[in-house]
């Protein structure tokens, strides 16, 4: 077992995080049986908090959208080899971004506010990750530490406009004032109810189809360019990368601007979509959620927004749990997306070995391991 | 108050600031000169804050809770180890994994067993708590500004955690440097191939680094819920665990630049806290939020080369395969 072995591509995809995620919730299972609740009524009661009506739909895929930015911000950095765990920063920077867009063009149509909203979304997060970018391609500081540095850097920066420039006069919560009512992101029940379709009122909005759109973007970057190819080229053997002509280091650069600009596309679902203000803390951990989903996804645009859909159910559901069993509170939830990148990151390799002997057992042994 | 004794207490609180981080800084820097990378701190001392609160609130004896703090970050941290050296997985995302996880796991399980909202009961008295020790004539030495206020707060008044972990840093130094065990924790860092080939288990040296980090890391976290604090609350660490491998870059991977760096940084939140809302002679007031910040731009300017340089131990993350 020298290499990680290998496992055809369906069981890569599709059978691999099934079984974490099967070992993740089986573990959560038993904590929720320490607490003294049953896992079985805790799992049901959530499927049906996260699926069980149009409302419930709505606010899972509202959740979820945050996670499929996050996740693939996380992802597009992990194809260049990066371990990103500045999401979490570089989505509050953009959404700062897109807040003061909202605040200064008030008095526009929506359709002019929406691409400056966009575009200030992505350059404020993809300037907040080009710093750490640029020092680890020209002065070789590692990527992960200077992240985290920088989530705390954006907190105490954030922390500062809010309760000194920021807040709104004669109020005491560091809060924005609200943004101007055209500057809001439509929600999705209007824009189905303009087709006649009726959907109940959710914060579920246009946000919604963008994070969609960026998926294929990204898919469309990453696996059917020449820039993709060289940035997976220089992800997975930066000495290869260099007798082909590519530039690691520029592509260094290039990977954490474009995973900043898509994290900091989450105020354009949080804020313009939801809040209406720029607020304290508003990413709330979507960024550390966004690694669990593209670990999850395998980093790709397809599994990132299904995992994301299940982060944004184990939201849902799990407010709709402790609502129910008072016993569990959503700090559940948060043990589960921790046993999720516990067992579909740390320990892939666990389920994989076995994984890979059983499935060459059934083929005859043909593939040695 | 007069300027010498504002000194005084601030660098009194220095020191009350500095401990945890410098217990969860010596314990990075076990693991991370083993090889191991340290991003699982932060997880292992809230673990151990609330292990340690729980169990010194049921029983009444703190001890028990240092025993169940130290007991729940070893475990940790053999879960960091199995998932990082046995199954050579990703050492960062095992370290997110345990920090997120026990950032749910301890208000849930708060919430189930004591039903407060996530917290544990409040400590209280001596024996479920680390009080402050007074040395002999403390009191009596306030009397004389100099140097019997020096003595009174700055060798006086702690809690034994405080002074265990001032006598860590030599020790540290001292294992590190001068033991056959450190030499070879040192050598596994930099190049586990030779330390294989000589015969000694890389995985064994390696285990026995993080059970260490794990240890202190207990101590770490105990200090917070019953010595800095009467109880547990959620996210009671507050990206300490973040700091403290701040710190221990900042001090490049040694004892005693590290302990320099854990003070430089407590300083900086003591001051913090002594200037909010303080305007200063030509400066007016300094936000706090920036004096918070400092550490972490102090650590990323460290490491962009711009203030001295800072050279990981060679093997960091990278997981040793044998057979290669």
């Amino acid at each position: 077992m020298s290499a990680p072995a290998k496992l055809p591509r369906w069981a890569e995809l599709g059978l691999l995080p099934a079984v974490n995620l099967v070992a993740a919730l089986l573990l959560s299972g038993v904590i929720i049986r320490l607490i003294g609740e049953s896992p079985w009524a805790a799992l049901k009661l959530m499927a049906d908090g996260a699926f069980g009506s149009q409302e419930a739909v709505g606010y899972t895929l509202y959740y979820a959208t945050n996670f499929i930015f996050t996740g693939l911000a996380v992802a597009v950095a992990y194809h260049a080899g990066l371990f990103n765990i500045g999401a979490e920063g570089q989505a509050y920077i953009g959404g700062l971004g897109t807040g003061l867009v909202c605040l200064w063009l008030g008095a526009w149509p929506f359709w002019l506010v929406l691409p400056v909203a966009i575009l200030a979304g992505a350059v404020f997060g993809a300037g907040w990750a080009f710093i750490p970018g640029w020092l680890q391609a020209r002065r070789g500081s590692h990527i992960v530490i200077t992240t985290i540095m920088f989530n705390f850097i954006a907190s105490a920066v954030m922390t500062w406009l809010l309760v000194n420039v920021l807040i709104k006069p004669g109020q005491q919560s560091p809060e924005s004032r609200e943004f101007a009512a055209a500057t809001f992101m439509p929600g999705l029940h209007t824009l189905l109810g303009k087709v006649g379709l009726s959907f109940t009122a959710t914060p579920l909005n246009l946000a919604f189809l963008l994070a969609l759109a960026a998926s294929f973007l990204v898919w469309l970057l990453v696996w059917r360019t020449r820039w993709g190819y060289a940035l997976r080229v220089a992800g997975q053997n930066p000495a290869a990368a260099v007798y082909a002509g590519i530039l690691p280091p520029r592509v260094t650069i290039a990977a954490m601007l474009l995973s900043g600009a898509l994290a900091g596309s989450l105020g354009l679902n949080e804020l313009m979509g939801a809040q209406h203000r720029i607020l304290l803390d508003f990413p709330g951990g979507a960024g550390f959620v966004g690694i669990a989903v593209a670990l999850m996804g395998r980093n790709h645009p397809v599994g990132i927004f299904f995992a994301a859909v299940l982060f944004g159910a184990l939201m849902q559901g799990g407010s709709q749990l402790s609502f129910d069993m008072p016993r569990v509170n959503r700090d559940m939830v948060v043990v589960i997306q921790g046993l999720v990148i516990l067992f579909c990151g740390a320990l892939e390799n666990v389920f994989r070995v076995p994984l890979a002997a059983l499935l060459a057992r059934f083929r005859g042994g043909k593939e040695e391991a | 108050m007069e300027t010498y004794t504002l000194i005084v207490l601030l660098l009194a609180a220095t020191i009350r600031v500095a401990t945890p981080l410098l217990l969860a800084a010596l314990a990075g820097l076990f693991s991370e000169r083993s090889g191991v990378i340290a991003i699982g701190l932060e997880g292992m001392m809230l673990g151990a804050a609330f292990a340690a609160a729980a169990v010194a609130a049921a029983s009444g004896s703190v001890w028990l809770g240092l025993g169940a703090g130290i007991a729940t970050a070893v475990a940790l941290a053999l879960l960091l180890a199995f998932a990082g050296v046995t199954h050579r997985g990703n050492q960062v995302v095992a370290g997110m994994a345990v920090n997120i996880m026990v950032a749910g796991l301890g208000p849930a399980l708060a919430l189930a067993w004591f039903n407060l909202g996530g917290q544990t009961p409040q400590l209280e008295g001596p024996g479920q708590r680390f009080l402050a020790l007074t040395w002999p004539w403390a009191d009596a030495a306030r009397a004389a500004p100099f140097p019997g206020l020096i003595y009174a707060e700055l060798l006086s008044g702690h809690n034994l955690v405080v002074y265990f972990a001032a006598a860590l840093v030599p020790l540290s130094a001292w294992v590190l440097y001068r033991t056959r065990f450190g030499l070879r924790l040192r050598a596994v860092g930099e190049n586990p191939q030779a330390v294989d080939t000589a015969g000694i288990s890389v995985t064994r040296l390696r285990y026995q680094a993080v059970a260490i980090s794990g240890v202190l890391c207990g101590v770490a976290g105990t200090y917070l819920s019953t010595a800095a604090s009467s109880g547990f609350v959620r996210d009671m660490t507050a990206g300490k665990g973040y700091l403290a491998l701040a710190a221990l870059i900042f001090g490049k991977w040694r004892p005693y630049p590290t302990l320099g760096a854990c003070l430089l940084f407590a300083f900086t939140d003591a001051l913090a806290t002594r200037l909010q809302g303080v305007a200063l002679p030509l400066v007016g007031v300094i936000p706090v939020q920036f004096i918070l910040a400092l550490p972490y731009v102090l650590t990323v300017l460290l490491l962009a080369g711009f203030v001295g340089t800072a050279v990981a131990p060679k093997a960091i993350g990278v997981p040793y395969a044998k057979e290669k």
